[in-house]
């Protein structure tokens, strides 16, 4: 398991990215009532931050072109986007978010 | 049993089929497409494509699941050449008749050439998959390149040459690139991206002619100037395909007239896309974005089939999106949304005019526009802002 950030740090409908060392791909954390919701902050067409778009309920639209994925599925409504964008599952351990690290190495190793 | 015939294999074309399919459209569908390769998307041509970052199947618009679920006859590499309004009945370039209960037009526009030049060998216009070949196989040798026209495609075009290494002109009619598209502060400000990344902008005055026997030499300027060239790009506009429409009843005037809901003057024929000369809040728009080919389709699709169903075409939803473009040029991303007027004020958000920013054009007060540079999370909320002063209007 890597620890994410506390989750305290997560307010709803406000959408965190972490991007670090220790994490294989750039990751979109988002808190949707009580539940949070953890995806690949990259679109699955082109280089655009997720984390940058629009949340509303539990879809995220990306800013470039503006496909909007389900936070739930990871399945895009609309072109350019055809790709689902992976979702990883995430505890809370101590208050603190975790994800699963064997389910992104598996994002790290596709992404490429 | 039913036939639609979809007109164009662009996105407008691929995404009606996809609409009707998921409108529980179960009838015979047939794609007439001119060009010979598979659907693909253009926006990447003057982008990853010049740049050799992604070929032919990095941007195809279909794969093999979404040709499953589309389950329609493919003619490619044939053109449309007539359509009688009678039998509704399309005439192909091979010679061949197809008869069809419901058509799409989604025939898209091409590059407008200069008048009256000559087709010299290194003059290139940029829409198709085979010109952006073409031109990668031109800028794959040193050479001088002139760009004709600052639009977004010639900016894209020459960001790309230059970052192959070339040494770049811009040449364009107005003052400055964009002008009456974005104002002259914008317009400014995008100007200056050339010339920060070292390309030439020449502006203000035409091209009138081109020099050269086997290949062209030079590019001739209405001062009298010779512009010394090894390849010309002309990125002057794009010129909607409705010649194939003369005599069928479809009325066009730049562009296939439709109603809101995308419905020509002939019953059973629907028109989307870059093509669509569409009615809207009492004027007339005909969009070449992305976007507008994307989303145009579905509202297409549905007023078709509801007058193939015998339904109330009345009772269908009306295509009034807020118009969306994005280019990307030297390595940063702009964001433009709604329909600034020349005249409207650009009121900078966030950020800086020489950095990234956000900004908003303002015409007596009332926001009409968004641009951004590297700001798409600021353009987001912006273009929320815009949305709705947008579906008050
Ligand atoms: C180089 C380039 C870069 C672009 N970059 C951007 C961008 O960054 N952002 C943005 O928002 N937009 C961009 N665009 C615009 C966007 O690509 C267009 O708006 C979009 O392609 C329009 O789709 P369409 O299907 O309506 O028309 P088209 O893409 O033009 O497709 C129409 C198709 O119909 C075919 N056809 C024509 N006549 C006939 C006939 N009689 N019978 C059969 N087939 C026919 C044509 O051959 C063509 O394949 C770019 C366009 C180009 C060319």
């Amino acid at each position: 398991m890597i620890q994410l950030c506390p989750i305290a740090d997560l307010t709803p409908g406000a959408v965190i990215r972490i991007a670090r060392p220790d994490v294989p791909v750039p990751l979109a954390l988002v808190k949707v009532g009580e539940r949070v919701f953890c995806i690949d902050d990259t679109c699955s067409h082109e280089t655009a931050s997720l984390s940058d778009g629009w949340l509303d309920g539990h879809e995220i639209e990306c800013p470039l072109h503006e496909s909007r994925f389900d936070l739930r599925t990871g399945k895009p409504d609309c072109p350019p986007a055809r790709r689902p964008i992976r979702t990883h599952v995430v505890q809370v351990v101590d208050g603190m978010v975790c994800v699963d690290a064997t389910s992104l190495a598996l994002a790290a190793e596709t992404a490429r | 049993m039913t036939t639609i015939a979809v007109v164009g294999t662009g996105l407008a074309g691929v995404r009606a089929a996809e609409a009707l399919r998921a409108d529980g459209y179960d009838g015979r569908l047939v794609l007439v497409g001119e060009e010979a390769a598979q659907p693909y998307d253009r926006p990447p041509l003057s982008k990853q494509v010049l740049l050799g970052k992604c070929e032919s199947q990095d941007i195809a618009l279909t794969d093999d699941d979404l040709r499953a679920v589309l389950d329609a006859e493919w003619l490619l590499g044939t053109r449309a050449t007539a359509l009688d309004p009678a039998s509704r009945a399309l005439t192909l370039a091979d010679g061949r008749s197809l008869y069809a209960d419901g058509v799409v037009i989604a025939t898209g526009a091409r590059a407008r050439t200069l008048p009256g030049m000559p087709r010299l060998p290194g003059v290139h216009t940029l829409r198709t998959l085979d010109d952006a070949h073409r031109l990668r196989e031109d800028l794959s040798r040193p050479g001088r390149v002139v760009v004709v026209g600052g639009g977004f495609i010639g900016a894209e075009v020459a960001s790309s040459a230059r970052a192959l290494g070339h040494e770049v002109t811009i040449v364009e009619y107005e003052q400055k690139p964009l002008l009456r598209q974005l104002g002259p502060d914008a317009a400014g400000i995008l100007g200056r991206l050339h010339t920060d990344h070292g390309v030439a902008l020449v502006t203000g005055v035409g091209v009138t002619g081109l020099v050269g026997e086997d290949g062209v030499r030079a590019v001739e300027l209405s001062d009298g100037r010779l512009l010394p060239a090894d390849v010309v790009v002309v990125g002057v506009g794009a010129v909607p395909n409705t010649e194939w429409l003369t005599g069928s009843g479809v009325a066009c005037d730049n562009g296939v007239l439709t109603d809101e809901r995308c419905r020509t003057t002939v019953l059973g024929v629907v028109a989307a896309g870059d093509v669509a000369a569409y009615r809207c809040r009492g004027g007339r728009l005909r969009i070449e974005h992305w976007t507008n080919a994307r989303d145009m389709p579905v509202i297409a699709a549905g007023s078709l089939l509801a007058t193939l169903r015998g339904q109330d075409p009345m009772a269908q939803p009306v295509h009034d999106p807020l118009p969306y473009v994005w280019s990307d040029q030297y390595g940063v991303q702009l964001q433009i949304a709604g329909r600034p007027g020349v005249d409207d004020v650009l009121e900078l958000v966030s950020g800086s005019f020489d950095d990234s920013f956000a900004a908003v054009y303002r015409r007596d007060g009332e926001i009409s526009g968004v641009l951004a540079v590297d700001s798409p999370r600021e353009f987001g909320r912006l273009r929320r802002d815009l949305r709705s002063a947008w579906s008050v209007r």
